[in-house]
């Protein structure tokens, strides 16, 4: 994989590891911009991994752009993602699919929709060729995601799903994007999923909604009182299905402060996943499940 | 030592110089859009460069002072009164107890920044007083200006002085907005390349603080590809990356967006290139409708440009002998 540099202004090295996503490639990304996090480069201000490609800020007043692009070039060949190793975490975050919230948003927007008469999860399945919105979600939370990229706005993760490439979900994004979503939101564009952290717009189908808070500006909910954003690049999440009741009393806990996320430290071989990735990944269970 | 807020503007927000460092996360660097004008405020008021003020777009808040200070109002041509009479922009002013500040029809600009002596003194969260509405972070609650509101100061000195119209910066009319190109610019064929240049767009109704939305330029055509996979279907669809502060990203080809300092972090639109650091400001100050070009630079221009940026900072440093 050869890594394709282009200077974003006089501020910015964007850095294209491949066109198309891949496993490998969010790999390589998330290794290099760690290396560069160690390589502690004067001038550098910020370091952005994305799902397969990377961008670095820098202060061209402390560095040229020219010594800049050489480091990185140089970090490049002795990168070697062969044996990409990651200390990560696993953790469960519980989906209301077909709630109510959503369903009322995009019947606002059915106009912006490929196919007004459906849902957006009916559109997913008939999509994907499965029968039903029951085999689709079952397909959606059964195997676990990365979370390839946090971004786009405050926390929010973009999520890859841990299968085969002809298992992988695929849905177009809307049309044309709507001007609401409600508040963690989960949705699907392409081959990823994501949590909208914040209301705003957004062009993901809708599938359903958490009701567990990851982002919290004002560091209040327990888990987020280190860090406004919960989720990191390399987390792997498994959807757990809840109906509304199981997202009612979730709502309460978190009202009163007390909802804990389970959350487990865990290891991911990218050689052992694409040797046996039903394997690893009921290994990852174990791990979530403690047992 | 506050400021009353009796009417809050059509969006007025508290704003320093920014908040580095978590871009990596979507919390992107907010601050003024027009950074020169933000940091001529403070200077003109004794204050830090980077202390807060107030970024008013295209209407002015009413304001009431409860103490004495030194007040400057810089940016675009809104006209300041206090308790009704005139008072230029680009120079200090005295305010005492019970003062009321108003403002006139904008004449031109979109941005003004209004510095009071002692910056205003909202929480500071994650390194920076900046509001960045959309995450609900920072400011006075994350949020724009409301009537009833209460800016505290912090402890000034007075500052004073004024600066030229020949010491400050403009956007030209059209505007010229330098750029690099890179990023996705392959994509492009190469006649839509040299027609993005040639072109004089318009800024659209939908431009804040996230991007500038440009209108009134011909669509631009893309080299024909099989989509990557994750990519989407559209041929201006790439597998969502991060995006510079500056780039311009042509969704579906048709109307370029400058992402500016609110930016969403990344997205799944390709960018042809890339507003240069020292027009920024200039962006800051374009209003809907106005006529603009891009100029295609390279980066021995982009770094010139950004030198005679600093240096004309340093000219005023010099001029109010600070």
């Amino acid at each position: 994989m050869s890594i394709r540099f282009s200077f974003g202004g006089d501020e910015h090295i964007f850095a294209e590891v491949s066109e198309e996503m891949s496993l490998e490639a969010f790999f390589t990304s998330l290794s290099l911009t760690n290396a560069v996090r160690s390589a502690d480069i004067r001038g550098v201000t910020e370091i952005c991994p994305a799902n397969a490609s990377f961008q670095i800020k820098y202060d061209p007043d402390q560095i040229k752009s020219a010594d800049l692009l050489r480091e990185l070039q140089a970090m490049e060949a002795a990168a070697s993602q062969r044996d990409a190793t990651l200390k990560t975490r696993i953790m469960e975050i519980p989906v209301y699919y077909q709630d109510p919230w959503t369903h009322e948003t995009l019947m606002r927007f059915r106009e912006r929709h490929q196919d007004p008469k459906a849902t957006d999860l009916e559109y997913a399945a008939a999509v994907n060729g499965l029968g039903s919105v029951e085999d689709f979600i079952a397909a959606h939370s059964s195997q676990p995601w990365f979370v390839s990229m946090v971004g786009f706005v405050a926390g929010l993760p973009f999520l890859y799903q841990m299968v085969e490439r002809k298992r992988q979900l695929q849905v177009p994004k809307y049309l044309r994007p709507r001007t609401d979503t409600p508040k963690l939101t989960v949705g699907h564009g392409g081959c990823f999923s994501c949590i909208y952290s914040v209301r705003g717009a957004g062009g993901y189908q809708m599938f359903g909604i958490t009701p567990m808070p990851i982002y919290d500006p004002n560091q209040q909910v327990s888990y987020l009182q280190d860090t406004m954003c919960l989720f990191r690049p390399g987390d792997i999440v498994k959807w757990r299905p809840i109906n509304r009741n199981q997202y009612d009393a979730a709502l309460e806990a978190v009202a009163e402060n007390r909802f804990l996320p389970t959350i487990r430290e865990a290891s991911f071989s990218l050689a052992d996943f694409n040797h046996d990735i039903n394997g690893t990944n009921a290994r990852l269970m174990e791990v979530l499940h403690g047992r | 030592m506050a400021v009353n807020v009796i009417t809050p503007g059509l969006s007025t927000t508290v704003q320093d110089l920014g908040r580095p460092g978590y871009y990596h996360l979507g919390i992107p660097i907010s601050g003024g859009m027009d950074r020169f004008a933000l940091r001529a405020a403070n200077m003109l008021v004794g204050n830090d460069e980077g202390a807060a003020v107030l970024e008013a777009v295209f209407l002015g808040p009413e304001l009431e002072f409860t103490s004495a200070a030194t007040v400057a109002i810089t940016g675009g041509d809104l006209p300041p009164q206090l308790n009704g009479d005139p008072r230029a922009t680009w120079e200090a002013f005295p305010v005492r107890p019970g003062d009321r500040l108003t403002f006139g029809y904008l004449a031109s600009g979109a941005r003004v920044y209004i510095a009071v002596s002692g910056g205003i003194d909202v929480p500071v969260k994650l390194g920076s007083r900046s509001t960045y509405t959309l995450g609900v972070l920072g400011g006075l609650e994350g949020r724009a200006l409301k009537a009833g509101d209460t800016l505290a100061l912090g402890a000034g000195g007075t500052g004073g002085g004024s600066i030229p119209a020949k010491l400050r910066r403009n956007p030209g009319n059209p505007a010229e907005l330098r750029m690099l190109p890179g990023l996705y610019w392959h994509r492009l064929t190469l006649a839509a390349g040299k027609q993005f240049l040639a072109d004089t767009w318009k800024v659209a109704p939908e431009a804040d603080r996230i991007g500038y939305r440009f209108r009134g330029g011909r669509k631009v055509d893309f080299v024909p590809r099989t989509p990557p996979f994750g990519a989407g279907s559209d041929p201006s669809n790439i597998v969502d990356a991060c995006y510079p502060y500056g780039s311009i990203q042509v969704p579906g080809g048709s109307e370029p967006i400058v992402l500016h300092r609110d930016a969403v972090s990344g997205g799944g639109y390709m960018m042809l290139g890339t507003v240069i650091s020292a027009d920024m400001d200039l962006i800051g100050q374009l209003q809907p409708h106005s006529p603009a070009r891009f100029v295609e630079v390279g980066m021995d221009q982009a770094l010139a440009a950004r030198h005679d940026r600093q240096a004309a900072l340093a000219r005023l440093r010099e001029h109010l002998k600070l």
